[in-house]
């Protein structure tokens, strides 16, 4: 079973989240406790247990390959923080 | 006073032309001047938006179409600000869409225009649905209004208090882990969470994807079951929408709940419940028999591996309906040197605290080396938990607890330990990993010591909770009904909302 020692540095990285190193601590403290009470979790024998991804009894669910209407650009553009010739603009890339 | 009317009484009185859709919207209108500097229920209205809805209304009304056709023309209703409406802001109570205005509208929206609802104001809530007390919010709390220095309850808070302190006739809210019903059982409200796919998402902000389901927060059931039905039914746009037909939830009303089984769940009952929120729910069980419902006792004994298996089921989703927040294409964006370190100042910026802690452990739970230990384990135990309430339902028609095992905490209580808080869902979290549909109705009323010394003791609403099979709906109404006709608390008011009268208030039509 895994240790309730988060890398928070890391694992903020992975979810592209800039913390403060107050926050780093805090977090870190906090979830450290939250991941002990998980822990309990470990207590049931799930090894003959099928896992639910959600509790619904609908799989696959497609319609036809046809074109609709979506959203018009101008809307879709309408809360762009920066935008321009009917694109979205971003800080460059690739170098 | 208009605003203080329910759906079935308010539109009793537009059918027969007594008072128009205007007056009822300046009525919600006149009271969210009065009371919301104290209350915070809304984070934005726009009056004349309203006031035009409902000169529409009356256009109507006038032509003479009928509530039989469009059940809710008139009706003013008010919105949970997670819910999509078109040319409205949608923050979610978060910086990172401080400035977002929604470009279409949800499902339920469309639904809610189609039945004639005047839909106004956007309601506060705990930072993208994420918390139990509204405190999360990034733009203020909201307070109780049985006692301002408490809390409404949350996700939902604003939604459940503008119900309570009569700013509005109904409003919507959403459920993830009991974000509709706690905060109807901590303001005296009725709040209702569908079956996991009765109704569409298609326009809800997501939180967690298999969890999550809109619903409506009412004064009453009846009012319940009729924004229940303008809601439900299949969307092509929600591919986890249930094709299942939508019964007419009103029809089946009624106060005869004779042979019925309740399951009075032995595990929600141990220590640890207020002494009041206990006396009510085992005199509501009394009433339930006197009305002639069977009372068992049921077990559902993995309850107390709710709370671990929400919170690692529910971040891991969050963790990935959040990625989309990374100020590209709306929102915030503060700038990076590239489009990585732009992603994690905006993030960094535009989250508040309890959002980044449930990214953390969700993205924690999903990655490498930790995957099977705590998610895929977390989804074996929700298959446990599911079959907990599907064996219980083989012998009982609804499962009977407490909606929480304590009225409203004060405000700042438990701001300092999340873990704390997050136990605190214990009663309501089974039901959404198992996608049942829950209910919480007034019970009663604790008694508490008031703010100030000198002043007569707070009375702080409790909710009883009905959890029933999947689209076990009509159900649930049906035995929430008969209790509430039977009893009283439906019909109390907050001291703010009857202090706030004017002395010179217009004659109000009598309540029925």
């Amino acid at each position: 079973m895994a240790a309730a020692e988060m890398d928070v540095k890391y694992v903020a990285h992975l979810a592209r989240l800039h913390l403060t190193p107050e926050e780093e601590q805090l977090f870190g403290a906090q979830l450290g406790q939250v991941l002990e009470y998980m822990a309990q979790l470990n207590r049931l024998d799930v090894s003959q247990v099928e896992p639910t991804a959600h509790a619904v009894p609908l799989a696959n669910i497609t319609r036809p390959d046809t074109v609709q209407p979506s959203l018009p650009l101008e809307e879709a553009l309408r809360n762009a923080p920066a935008q321009a010739d009917g694109l979205f603009l971003v800080p460059k890339i690739v170098e | 006073m208009l605003n203080e009317l329910s759906i079935a009484e308010l539109t009793h009185l537009l059918g027969r032309r007594e008072v128009s859709a205007r007056q009822a919207v300046q009525s919600c209108l006149e009271q969210l001047e009065r009371v919301e500097p104290q209350v915070h229920a809304f984070l934005s209205w726009d009056a004349a938006d309203a006031l035009a809805q409902a000169d529409a209304a009356d256009a109507q009304l006038a032509a003479g179409v009928a509530h039989a056709s469009r059940p809710l023309l008139g009706v003013p209703i008010a919105v949970k600000d997670i819910i999509a409406v078109k040319g409205h802001p949608l923050t979610c109570g978060s910086r990172i869409l401080h400035n977002f205005i929604s470009p279409y509208d949800a499902t339920v929206i469309e639904r809610l225009r189609q039945a004639g609802a005047v839909l106004f104001g956007r309601l506060n809530l705990d930072e993208f649905a994420m918390g139990s007390t509204t405190e999360n919010s990034s733009y203020g709390p909201t307070r109780n209004p049985w006692d301002l220095t408490r809390v409404p309850g949350g996700s939902s808070g604003g939604s459940a208090a503008a119900v309570a302190a009569h700013e509005c006739v109904a409003a919507l809210g959403s459920d993830t882990g009991g974000s509709i019903r706690q905060p109807a059982a901590f303001c005296g409200c009725v709040g209702l969470k569908p079956t996991y796919g009765r109704v569409s998402r298609y326009g809800l902000v997501a939180f967690a994807s298999s969890l999550d389901q809109i619903g409506p927060i009412t004064k009453t059931v009846y009012d319940a079951a009729v924004l229940l039905g303008v809601m439900a039914g299949h969307d092509p746009r929600d591919s986890t929408s249930l094709p299942a037909p939508v019964p007419n939830y009103v029809a089946n009303l009624r106060p005869d709940i004779r042979g019925l089984k309740l399951g009075l769940a032995k595990e929600y009952m141990l220590g640890g419940l207020h002494p009041d929120v206990q006396a009510a729910v085992q005199a509501a069980v009394r009433q339930f028999e006197q009305l002639g419902a069977e009372v068992h006792e049921v077990s559902l004994p993995h309850t107390e591996y709710a709370v671990a298996t929400y919170y690692i089921v529910a971040t891991a989703e969050a963790s990935a309906n959040l990625a989309r927040f990374d100020g590209v294409r709306y929102g915030l964006r503060v700038p990076g040197a590239d489009p990585i370190q732009m992603y994690g100042n905006t993030r960094g910026a535009g989250f508040g605290p309890e959002v980044k802690r449930r990214i953390i452990l969700g993205t924690y739970v999903l990655s490498k080396g930790y995957y099977d230990a705590y998610y895929l384990r977390a989804q074996k135990v929700r298959t446990l938990i599911r079959q907990d309430f599907l064996k219980a339902f083989e012998t009982v028609d609804a499962v009977l607890t407490p909606t929480m095992p304590t009225p409203a905490f004060k405000l700042g209580e438990k701001l300092g330990d999340p873990l704390q808080m997050y136990l605190s869902d214990l009663y309501t979290l089974a039901c959404n990993l198992a996608g049942i549909c829950g209910l919480s109705v007034p019970c009663g009323f604790a008694t508490v010591e008031p703010p100030e010394p000198g002043q007569p003791p707070v009375r702080l609403p409790i909710g009883l909770q009905l959890l029933g099979r999947p689209l076990g709906e009509e159900t649930l109404l049906r035995l929430a009904y008969a209790y509430e006709q039977s009893t009283d608390w439906h019909k109390a008011k907050p001291p703010l909302v009857t202090a706030a009268r004017p002395a010179t208030a217009a004659a109000a039509p009598a309540k029925a």
